[in-house]
């Protein structure tokens, strides 16, 4: 049953629809072919992906030195590159499973296209440790099956296979909780499709979905457990990575503070990484009425609460550091904003801790060229962060012969250049053949929080009761 | 062979649906199905359908998920391949936690995902009779069974004082049939 949703509240679809508008608005593009626009980035990013592939092709077949990653700093472009995607990767679920059981409505107008960018940044992520295997077809050694080494099972207490374990049921779970909530829309597709392959297509994906009454029972239920599952998941898969560094005994990472300074700054990179995709997607597909400004304000809303929250995580470290007396500790933290890497730090500190305080004003947090623009720095200062930990801790070390310098090579660089390549293609093929928003689930919440003339009305009738009480 | 013949009551809203559900129930005719484009809360309670027990299936695979991790890991580390890290204990299930946890969720998730289209006989490339094309648009149908002794014209008037906008019949012929797109 449908429950009270308060007039004054903004809403969330504008433009007065009826549930038919929702179908035609959202399924219009899937029929037609696609713009010119879209044929020119589609290319742009699969151009990039055959880079990468050539690039991945090649150090797989002369070995990993072919990368910048020396003796002294190991891990560098490709663990710096999966955090950054894995902490992209963390919007969707969040949309999707905390918001949920929030109650926060506006999540319906983006929550299938933050889920599916959650998917495709897990992609991307999960390559970086698989490939930095070196021989990566041994890389089902991770895996605690039966062999003939002993058998020999992989170490269950150490950090890097929590990460096998975390990183997989992440994607695995956010996968099936994104294609259960599709299943009904595809099924909507395929009802309306005409040509024939689009029937037997959307068809075949539909898994035979009718909208029997027992089954949206069924699925209602499912969605809320896998929401219930997928909280406690979403918060423990950036932990898990930041135990990879946080339970070493580097300077500079082991440290306690880092489980929930790095969920935070995954949360706001990916909403970031939202924010970059959505006002994209909703110019190209005309679908304004859905993601609205509205929507806009709550995610940069995030963006700054995670925001200040990273910001207040680099300051209790620089503390803790200057406070534990430890010597190598507080060496590590002059030699990130001092040392020859100043940049990376100083371009993390504007990036991330400056520049979302500026979302304060209402005036920037609902500008779509502010938020675009802040979207990309934000995700700029993410990649420092990441680049500052790893690289600036581990280039100097506790032997000042092994201390050393990094830079990437063109292969770490068309390795990165790859997955926005893998990435960008599979979220424009989304975009194209699927519904970038949750069409049954934008119908579920029309009634009340639609921009019906009953709401109109209502809004009036309180408007001009606070002007009577203004007056009297 | 194998031919069904249905009633449909087509509805335009939600809450109409919800109150003509149960008056249609009242005057004693047996609803086959409703299908509806999005869900509505409350209309199972109104079809008179029983709640879904699908979260206890998901807790009772959450369970197997993590007696499977622990029990795998103390066996491998304690029994099975000793591994002396510095005097640790070989039994340090701390350090199980992480991993106990994500085969818990993927285990629950999995198992509900895979007995929901089990349940509801989901799967690539399944086609199933559709009433009206509009119960994935914008219409509620409720589907009515009928044969040759049922008073159609007392079922659409009972139909139509409800809510519904138009009543249609629908005959299935090959209701039996499995089809593969």
């Amino acid at each position: 049953m449908s429950f009270k949703e308060s007039a004054l509240r903004e809403p969330l679809v504008e433009g007065n629809k009826s549930y038919k508008d929702v179908t035609n608005d959202i399924t219009n593009s899937i029929f037609g072919t696609p713009t010119k626009g879209w044929f020119v980035v589609f290319a742009l990013s699969v151009a990039l992906l055959l880079y990468g592939a050539f690039c991945v092709t090649w150090f797989v077949y002369y070995g990993i030195g072919t990368w910048g990653s020396n003796k002294t700093v190991g891990w560098a472009w490709d663990i710096t590159n999966f955090v950054w995607w894995i902490g992209i990767g963390h919007a969707g679920t969040l949309i999707s499973a905390i918001l949920l059981l929030f109650r926060q409505k506006w999540r319906t107008g983006v929550n299938r296209a933050a889920e599916a960018m959650t998917i495709f940044a897990v992609m991307c992520a999960g390559m970086f440790p698989v490939l930095h295997m070196g021989r990566v077809w041994m890389g089902f050694f991770i895996l605690p099956y039966p062999n003939t080494r002993g058998p020999l099972w992989p170490n269950f207490v150490s950090p890097l296979l929590w990460d096998v374990f975390a990183i997989s049921t992440y994607f695995s779970v956010s996968l099936m909780f994104w294609y259960t909530g599709l299943i009904p829309d595809i099924a909507t597709i395929r009802d309306r499709a005409k040509k024939i392959w689009q029937q037997k297509f959307y068809g075949a994906l539909s898994f035979g979905w009718t909208g029997s009454a027992k089954h949206w029972q069924r699925h209602e239920s499912l969605s809320l457990v896998l929401a219930g599952l997928s909280t406690p998941l979403v918060l423990s898969v950036h932990t898990i990575v930041s135990f990879d560094f946080a339970t070493s005994v580097i300077p500079g990472w082991h440290t306690t503070i880092f489980p929930p300074y790095f969920v935070a700054g995954a949360v706001f990179s990916g909403f970031a990484m939202v924010q970059t995709l959505m006002l994209m997607t909703r110019k190209l597909l005309r679908l304004e009425e859905y993601i609205t400004l509205s929507h806009i304000d709550s995610m940069n809303r995030i963006i700054t609460l995670t925001g200040s929250i990273v910001g207040c995580a680099y300051l209790t470290e620089l503390f803790t550091a200057w406070y534990s007396g430890a010597l190598y500790e507080q060496y590590a933290f002059m030699n990130r904003a001092l040392g020859p890497y100043w940049w990376s730090y100083w371009g993390m500190m504007l990036c991330n801790v400056v520049s979302p305080q500026l979302f304060w004003s209402k005036k920037l947090r609902t500008s779509i060229f502010w938020t675009f623009f802040l979207s990309i720095v934000v995700n700029i200062g993410m990649w420092f962060e990441r680049f500052v930990i790893i690289v600036t801790s581990l280039h100097r070390d506790y032997l000042p012969s092994s201390w050393n310098m990094f830079s990437p090579t063109w292969v770490d660089i068309g390795f990165y250049l790859g997955t926005f390549g893998l990435f960008f293609t599979l979220y424009l093929l989304f975009a194209k053949y699927f519904p970038v928003i949750a069409v049954a689930e934008i119908k579920h919440v029309l009634k009340t929080t639609g921009n019906t003339p009953a709401r109109e009305a209502e809004l009036k009738a309180i408007m001009d009761k606070a002007a009577a009480v203004d007056a009297a | 062979m194998g031919s069904k013949k249905f009633l449909l009551g087509i509805f335009g809203d939600e809450d109409v649906l919800l109150e003509g559900v149960p008056a249609i129930r009242e005057k004693g005719v047996k609803i086959y199905d409703v299908f509806t484009p999005f869900p509505i809360h409350g209309l199972d309670t109104a079809m008179g359908l029983r709640e879904s027990k699908l979260h206890i299936a998901g807790f009772i695979y959450g369970i197997t998920g993590t007696s499977i991790a622990l029990g795998f890991m103390t066996w491998a580390n304690s029994v099975d391949w000793k591994v002396n890290f510095g005097g640790k204990p070989f039994w340090s299930w701390p350090a199980y936690i992480p991993i106990t946890f994500e085969l818990t969720v993927l285990m629950a998730s999995a198992g509900m995902v895979a007995t929901f289209m089990y349940l509801c006989r989901l799967a690539p490339g399944v086609q199933k009779h559709i009433m009206d094309l509009r119960q994935t648009d914008d219409k509620m149908v409720v589907a009515i069974e009928i044969d040759e002794h049922t008073d159609v014209n007392n079922l659409t008037n009972i139909l139509k004082s409800s809510g519904a906008e138009e009543v249609n019949t629908k005959v299935i012929d090959d209701w039996y049939r499995y089809k593969i797109a």
